[in-house]
């Protein structure tokens, strides 16, 4: 697989904050990859530093020791500064001061015009977007009237417009009501299998980080584990040590196994558990 | 206010342009006849918006002091034959003659700038207005940055407004007394209501300009528009009824010279 991030020992500390310790420091030496076509869940808990993370991924913040390259190119590089941010779009986690334009279209195209798009395909790319968010119909109306979960869902959309190689976005559905959630999950991942879009979803809620190739999870500035979700969420113990939940399904089968019942060690999702009750309950209807 | 009048159609620029000539027009205005001409196509640009004339006669409230104010000025000032006479005020066919003109230019120049507010979507008055100043780049005018202003401004009054209720109540909450006591003590209960509101404005402020720079915002080198502003046959038709009525203005003006 081909790298598209590579983040390399990165340290960063905000302007006004004072002190060697690590506690000073948001990011304390994070290291990873992210791959090419690969949907990243990074899960941690708040203050954990996803959203200093997220920043750095576009050239937004610089690390103040170590190095980031996207797609080969270091962030630190003032000349490829806008290659960059063409190839990762950001979506920020508070949708409210995102929005620039007064209508939701125009909204939506400000990414486009910037990069120099010939007018007819920009408006082809933001009706696209807008259907793919489920906001079509709101096209012409004006951004201050809408909800925090459809400003989301614009903010989305003008990312998407731009058709950046890498999404990375913020808690995208910490606003969005449980039918609003799916169907923004839904687009995400629509984008990663059919677009090939990189995707990398910062997150509190475990049963979407289930979905991704792969879960990171940060604590303190730094990456705690990573791996695919199994090996990720096998992990019960260390996960609720450091204030973060599993998926419910994977909890119940934790705790009927720590209460002796022969489970397997980590399911993801209701379906899987309800296969494992199923298993379980035949067998022991066998054993008499 | 959308709408698909024939001056929604309209490009915004030949609005603005129009506009202009317009307000040079009023001002060209010296008799009666003239200002009928004038009024009659005010009247003529309302009806085809199509938008209800209470909305018009709404926009007038902004110049109603200016509309006392004017009236009380031709109580003293006016000339003429005297009609009513009582310590340093008099009532003159002069000052009344006179009090109407100025009235009815006032009102016909809000109502027209209005035509314009209501027709134009915002993004495409700031569109217009960054083409048409676009010469003045030559003379290092930054127009884009100026039209950028506008676009935000534009955006994010709506938002303070409401922040600042929010804040108001929020303060009333705590006890806060903002309704009562004199003019210095209502200025100063306004302070903390000020604080976090320009606290709240930087982090805006800041955000936005994150959110700008996600979004590839390089200062406008390079930038192209989803929305082209094109002009049509609706504004020459326009600029054709626009040509005869000053055409009228003029005429007017040079036939009934002393027509006050
Ligand atoms: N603008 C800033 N100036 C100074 N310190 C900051 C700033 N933004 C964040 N921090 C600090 O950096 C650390 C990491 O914050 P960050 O916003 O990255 O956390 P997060 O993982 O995104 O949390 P959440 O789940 O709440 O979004 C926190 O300790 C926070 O106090
Ligand atoms: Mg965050």
């Amino acid at each position: 697989m081909e790298e598209f991030i590579e983040v390399k020992d990165v340290y960063f500390q905000y302007e006004g904050t004072e002190g060697e310790d690590s506690s000073a420091f948001a990011l304390n030496g994070v290291n990873m990859t992210i791959n090419k076509g690969e949907f990243v869940a990074i899960v941690g808990h708040n203050g954990s530093g996803k959203s200093t993370l997220a920043k750095h991924f576009n050239s937004i913040y610089l690390p103040t020791t170590g190095d980031i390259f996207v797609d080969g190119i270091n962030t630190k590089d003032d000349d490829r500064l806008f290659e960059i941010r063409k190839k990762v779009g950001l979506v920020l986690q508070n949708p409210d001061n995102q929005i620039v334009a007064g209508i939701v279209e125009e909204d939506v195209a400000f990414g486009c015009e910037n990069i120099g798009i010939p007018s007819k395909e920009i408006r082809i790319r933001v009706d696209n977007a807008l259907k793919a968010v489920d906001m079509y119909d709101y096209r012409t109306h004006s951004p201050d009237k809408l909800s925090g979960g459809q400003k989301q869902r614009i903010a989305i959309a003008g990312i998407i417009a731009m058709e950046p190689e890498c999404i990375v976005l913020d808690e995208p559905t910490a606003m969005l009501d449980p039918q609003g959630r799916d169907e923004v999950i839904h687009t995400i991942t629509e984008l990663n299998r059919n677009m090939g879009i990189t995707i990398i979803l910062i997150t509190h809620y475990m049963e979407e980080a289930v979905l991704a190739d792969r879960v990171i999870v940060m604590d303190s500035g730094n990456v705690l584990t990573s791996g695919t979700p199994k090996e990720v969420f096998a992990q019960v113990e260390l996960l609720k040590q450091r204030r973060l939940d599993v998926p419910q399904a994977t909890e119940l089968i934790y705790k009927l196994a720590g209460c002796g019942f022969e489970l397997p060690k980590c399911v993801l999702n209701e379906e899987e558990c309800v296969q494992a009750l199923i298993k379980y309950c035949s067998l022991q209807k066998k054993n008499g | 206010m959308p709408g698909k009048s024939f001056i929604h159609k309209m490009d915004a620029r030949a609005k603005i342009l129009l506009l202009i000539v317009y307000i040079v027009f009023i001002f060209l205005c010296y008799n009666f006849i003239s200002l009928a001409v004038m009024t009659a196509f005010t009247v003529l640009v309302i009806a085809l918006t199509k938008i209800s004339f209470i909305k018009y006669l709404k926009s007038l409230k902004v110049i109603l002091v200016i509309i006392i104010l004017t009236g009380i000025l031709n109580l003293f000032y006016g000339s003429g034959e005297v009609l009513w006479e009582w310590w340093m005020i008099k009532l003159t066919t002069g000052g009344i003659s006179n009090y109407f003109f100025v009235i009815i230019r006032i009102s016909i120049l809000m109502m027209v700038s209005s035509a314009l507010t209501y027709t134009t979507s915002p993004t495409d008055l700031t569109d217009a207005i960054e083409r048409l100043l676009k010469p003045l780049s030559f003379f290092h005018v930054q127009v884009h940055e100026i039209a950028m202003m506008m676009t935000i401004a534009l955006r994010f009054i709506p938002v303070l407004l409401e922040e600042t209720d929010k804040i108001m109540n929020a303060q009333k909450a705590r006890g806060a007394d903002m309704e009562s006591g004199n003019i210095f003590q209502r200025v100063k209960a306004l302070i903390p209501v000020l604080i976090p509101l320009f606290v709240s404005s930087f982090r805006r402020a800041n955000d936005l300009a994150m959110a700008m720079e996600c979004r590839c915002y390089n200062g406008g080198k390079n930038r192209t528009r989803m929305k082209i502003l094109h002009y049509s046959v609706t504004d020459l038709i326009a600029l054709v009824f626009s040509a005869v009525m000053f055409v009228g203005v003029i005429l007017c003006n040079l036939y009934f010279p002393n027509f006050v």
